[in-house]
């Protein structure tokens, strides 16, 4: 019974992939548009032995790693900065939130000037693109802290670092989470506009040089590709959360 | 600061009730408190207008007061959350207050939620280089309000009796000179209350430190304490013995007498001592001692 509960969240992915590749066998879908799953899976197959898959996944996935680690701990050292001191918020804050308000994908041609399509322009907007929440949430979660914990921990004499590091940074962690969420789906956004629009490697160069070939399987399976990298990351940050934030009932068994 | 051993003028041991012995069981010495024309406002508020309270080593005192009188105030001073805006607040010396420190129980049990009972208790130790030996010295103070064994677990799974016991426990872990108790049960049901109240008499006898306990519940200051001051309009406005043998029973009539006097000076019918003395002799029956 357990075992057919964990199973229930698979049943209707399996009935779409069913129902698509009915679809076309029987030639409701012409595979001009949409090649059916089987030949999907031939086609990564296929680049899996070209050893194309793997080198394109690679530069990808190091690209999110590295822009994301740059923007998310820029956004965190400044968030904790400005949760902390009144001085250093009132300094920065206001300027960060109207660079905010400039979307990153916006910054494209300027990038692309800037940097040419090399390695930098992307990482620079990841990292700005995945800045951003990771910043606001710090902060939020810094600023939110009970205060009554802090007066307490005060009372008891605990050292300024021993603050930090015992309270307010646990304390902040919850809304953190959040923000690295958030920024990871920034980061997988990013990267597939950029690498179509700009790229020499990467899931998204395989994507759009296939489909100057008009191979529109290959094209499908780079799509998959991304969901399937934006799902594993998000399990993995999950999994983190679930297992820092095991004090916290609401985490303990989601 | 100065060290003060000076006994309140209010204050006359009863032949039964507990030595008052400044050095505790519990390793920590208890601090006297002498608080000389103490002045706080906030703003244009001033919640306490000159306090003058003087607390032997070791006495178990309670506060009563309308609520917003400034009894929490009063705490927060004690403890140094606050500072004095006039007036003098000597708490023993520096020497004994860096050994048995000045411990504050707040009404809620302000626990951190995302660590383990026992590193909650050590968060008492913060500051005072206990070192390697935190651990066990937290798991003892646990072992005295009852709770060794949930030391490994989240205070999220803990009921508000259990939660504030682990505050106990915190307070208690570095032999406090001092513990002030800020309606440390308001929130509890009637049983654990009682369960709590218990506790805290039995940690008081065998650590030996100052106790101020500030509560609403007048029976309650009766059950615990050896003296009880009403703070009425910023100041004291009654200071009342209780010399009632320990352990104390329940609902005895010479208890009932106490809390009736006091609740009437609660109320502001009974006549005001300006300095809260109120005599053995008076009209309270405490000079004759218990009739139960
Ligand atoms: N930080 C503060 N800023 C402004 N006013 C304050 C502050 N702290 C306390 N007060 C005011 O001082 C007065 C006394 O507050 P206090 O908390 O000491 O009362 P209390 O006797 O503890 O009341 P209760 O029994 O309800 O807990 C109240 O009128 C309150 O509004
Ligand atoms: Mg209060």
């Amino acid at each position: 019974m357990s075992r057919l509960r964990g199973l229930l969240p698979w049943v209707v992915p399996l009935l779409v992939l069913i129902i698509w590749q009915a679809g076309s066998e029987l030639g409701l879908i012409r595979a001009t548009v949409l090649p059916a799953p089987s030949d999907v899976a031939l086609a990564g197959w296929r680049l899996l032995l070209s050893g194309e898959l793997l080198r394109n996944v690679g530069v990808s996935a190091w690209r999110a790693g590295l822009g994301f680690t740059i923007g998310g701990a820029i956004g965190f050292a400044l968030g904790l900065l400005n949760g902390l001191s009144d001085l250093s918020q009132r300094l920065l804050d206001t300027s960060l939130q109207m660079v905010r308000n400039v979307p990153h994908l916006a910054m494209i041609p300027l990038v692309i000037l800037w940097f040419g399509i090399g390695e930098e322009a992307k990482l620079f907007l990841v990292a700005l693109g995945v800045f951003f929440p990771v910043y606001v949430n710090t902060l939020h979660g810094v600023r939110s802290v009970d205060p009554h914990l802090i007066e307490m921990a005060g009372a008891y004499g605990m050292s300024s670092r021993a603050l930090i590091r015992r309270v307010i940074l646990p304390g902040a962690l919850p809304s953190v989470f959040v923000g690295v969420r958030y920024g990871l789906g920034i980061t997988w956004l990013t990267l597939i506009v950029a690498e179509t629009i700009s790229a020499t490697s990467g899931i998204g160069y395989m994507a759009m040089n296939a489909r100057e070939f008009l191979m529109v399987d290959v094209v499908v399976f780079a799509i998959l590709i991304y969901a399937l990298l934006g799902k594993v990351a998000d399990s993995v940050t999950r999994l983190l959360e679930r297992r820092c934030l095991a004090w916290n009932p609401a985490y303990r068994n989601a | 600061m100065t060290v003060d051993t000076s006994v309140a003028p209010g204050h006359v041991p009863g032949p039964l009730s507990r030595p008052m012995s400044p050095v505790g069981v519990g390793g920590g010495a208890a601090l006297p408190v002498r608080l000389q024309g103490v002045v706080k406002s906030f703003g244009t508020l001033t919640v306490l207008r000159g306090i003058d309270l003087t607390i032997p080593a070791g006495q178990f005192l309670a506060i009563v007061g309308r609520s917003g009188c400034g009894k929490s105030t009063l705490l927060r001073l004690l403890a140094g959350l606050d500072t004095a805006d006039a007036g003098t607040i000597t708490i023993g010396d520096a020497a004994r207050r860096a050994e048995s420190p000045v411990r504050l129980m707040f009404q809620e049990p302000r626990l951190l939620p995302w660590a383990r009972i026992r590193r909650n208790v050590e968060v008492g130790l913060s500051g005072r280089g206990a070192g390697p030996q935190a651990g066990a010295l937290a798991q003892e103070a646990l072992a005295r309000v009852g709770l060794a064994e949930r030391a490994g677990e989240w205070p999220s799974v803990l009921s508000g009796g259990q939660k504030q016991r682990v505050a106990l426990a915190r307070a208690l872990v570095s032999s406090p000179g001092l513990l002030a108790l800020d309606e440390p049960l308001g929130a509890l049901d009637a049983l654990t209350r009682l369960e709590m109240q218990e506790l805290i008499e039995r940690v008081w006898t065998a650590q030996g430190f100052t106790a101020v306990l500030v509560t609403h519940d007048v029976g309650e200051a009766v059950a615990l304490a050896d003296r009880i001051v009403v703070l009425d309009g910023g100041a004291v406005a009654a200071d009342v013995t209780v010399d009632i043998p320990r352990p104390r029973q329940r609902g005895d009539a010479w208890a009932a007498a106490i809390e009736g006097d006091v609740l009437r000076r609660l109320l502001g019918g009974a006549s005001q001592t300006t300095n809260g003395l109120v005599s053995p002799s008076g009209a309270l029956p405490v000079a004759t001692g218990p009739q139960a």
